[in-house]
């Protein structure tokens, strides 16, 4: 059971709100986005959850529990894939499980059982730079998933792929999801990859960024292969794009 | 196979280059045009090292001594500074400058102060080791520390790593292509540093045995002990060269 709460989040930088008012929950194995322009503020609202970022008035709650201003607690997936270039793949993905004290042939061991899953079978002892941009992706992502099996952060997890890896990840994405069942909470400003991959979305517009509307994608899971070339689909862009 | 055949010819043309010098080199003392008093020839000079192979081995094993042993120190202190002045943004403000300060002095005007103070033996010339390659060391380090990536700490951070973490996991390694280039310079450094702390005072070493050498004429030793030095530095830095690649697999990975 993992339940994010955010209430009444605001930060300002220097005299100017930033985000204005945060309001927004994560449900249990849900996977909710938060859609918006660039420079919205979507990042900071993230630097705050994760607890990098001390937000001026507000709370991040956490399975009831209060960690505004605590790093550590949620894991939190940047927009690069940021594996450290000098560590191979096993060792990039245990690395959360070294930082919290377990040795090493324990952790390997612990992120090895998920290799498989995560489609990154083979990788174990490569150097990031030897693997491609989707499967540096994934190694990230299966890092972030290692830290912590309760609730995630993405921000633009696929955003520097092209289009042809990206839907290729998409579609890998969700059938992972489907496996281990983490709430997730991701920054998109791809409309189209929002409604394919969530079950709710939060938009964030204005300056300072405030959560102006919720809309529930009420598309069973497993999606269908064409669910992006539907009717209904169209119907969700286009009451996205009416309220941007 | 082809990549093999292109170093080949990629070394053809320094070792054609160097061989030509040597021969205009050798015609022209041969021929007479030089006093071969002044410059004596390259022939002279092989002969000059071996038969004084045995007396410029046991000065070497002195002059590599005391290098290794100011490097050692060197890396230590520069290590150690770096790694202060990272965690301590005040003492990087206060001794930052202090630092450049000391590579203002010129080596060969405390190395005399330094034979005062420290005798003749090898402690002068290993503190003018330590000076002269702390330097490098430390401003790569600290350099390759300042410049790890912000967006890979904060990933660190949200992950609960403590500073301590942060540095061995992401600065310290990621700072590593600096601290070799650093220790490249270094090893040269050290070695020359030792000769030159040799010449102004001392017992043993390959700088002892320059002046020496100088003081009786054989210019053909000199040219001996030269190569000799230049020849140890080269073999130091190829060492380097060798160290870094292994501590630095995924480098050379594709």
């Amino acid at each position: 059971m993992a339940e994010l709460i955010v209430k009444d989040v605001t930060l300002a930088y220097e005299k100017d709100n930033i985000i204005e008012n945060i309001q927004l929950e994560l449900h249990d194995k849900e996977l909710v986005c938060l859609l918006g322009a660039s420079g919205g503020g979507k990042t900071t609202l993230f630097n705050v959850i994760s607890g990098l970022q001390k937000p001026n008035c507000g709370q991040v709650l956490l399975n009831g529990e209060d960690i505004t201003g605590q790093p550590g607690q949620i894991s939190y997936m940047l927009q690069k894939d940021l594996l450290l270039p000098y560590r191979t793949i096993e060792d990039n993905v245990a690395l959360p499980l070294l930082l919290k004290g377990e040795n090493k042939k324990a952790a390997r061991k612990k992120a090895g059982e998920f290799f498989k899953e995560f489609g990154l079978e083979g990788t174990q002892k490569k150097y990031p730079k030897q693997l491609s941009g989707g499967m540096r992706q994934r190694a990230a992502l299966l890092r972030t998933y290692m830290f912590s099996k309760d609730v995630a952060l993405l921000d633009e997890p696929f955003s520097a792929l092209d289009t042809l890896t990206k839907s290729d990840m998409h579609r890998w994405y969700l059938d992972v999801m489907e496996k281990i069942h983490l709430s997730t909470l991701f920054i998109t400003h791809d409309i189209d990859e929002a409604i394919l991959l969530s079950d709710r979305i939060y938009l964030l517009t204005g300056k300072p960024g405030r959560i102006t509307d919720e809309i529930v994608v009420r598309e069973p899971k497993p999606r269908r292969k064409d669910f992006n070339l539907t009717e209904e689909f169209l119907e969700y862009k286009k009451m996205i794009l009416e309220k941007l | 196979m082809i990549k093999k055949l292109q170093n080949t010819t990629s070394r053809i043309w320094p070792a054609a280059a160097i061989l030509m010098i040597l021969a205009v080199w050798q015609t022209a003392s041969r021929m007479g045009w030089v006093s071969a008093f002044l410059l004596p020839s390259p022939v002279d000079v092989v002969k000059a090292f071996i038969n004084d192979f045995p007396l410029l081995m046991s000065n070497a094993k002195v002059t590599l001594m005391e290098a290794f042993f100011g490097l050692a120190a060197g890396i230590f202190i520069g290590f150690l500074m770096a790694v202060l002045m990272d965690r301590f943004d005040k003492l990087y403000q206060a001794f930052y400058p202090l630092i450049v300060l000391t590579q203002t002095i010129p080596t060969v005007a405390i190395a005399p102060l330094l034979v005062l103070w420290f005798g003749y033996e090898m402690m002068p010339k290993v503190i003018l080791i330590v000076i002269v390659t702390f330097f490098p060391i430390t401003v790569s380090l600290l350099d390759g520390f300042r410049s790890a990536d912000a967006d890979t700490i904060s990933l660190m951070r949200s992950m609960g790593a403590s500073k301590m973490q942060i540095f061995w996991y992401v600065k310290f390694p990621g700072s590593l292509n600096q601290f070799f280039a650093s220790l490249r310079i270094s090893v040269s450094y050290a070695v020359v540093g030792a000769v030159i702390s040799e010449w102004l005072g001392g017992f043993y070493g390959l700088g002892v045995y320059m002046t020496r050498v100088k003081k009786a004429f054989s210019f053909d030793k000199m040219f001996a002990v030269i190569f000799l030095i230049s020849a140890i530095s080269l073999i130091l830095m190829k060492l380097v060269n060798i160290l870094q690649k292994k501590c630095m697999p995924w480098e050379t990975k594709n």
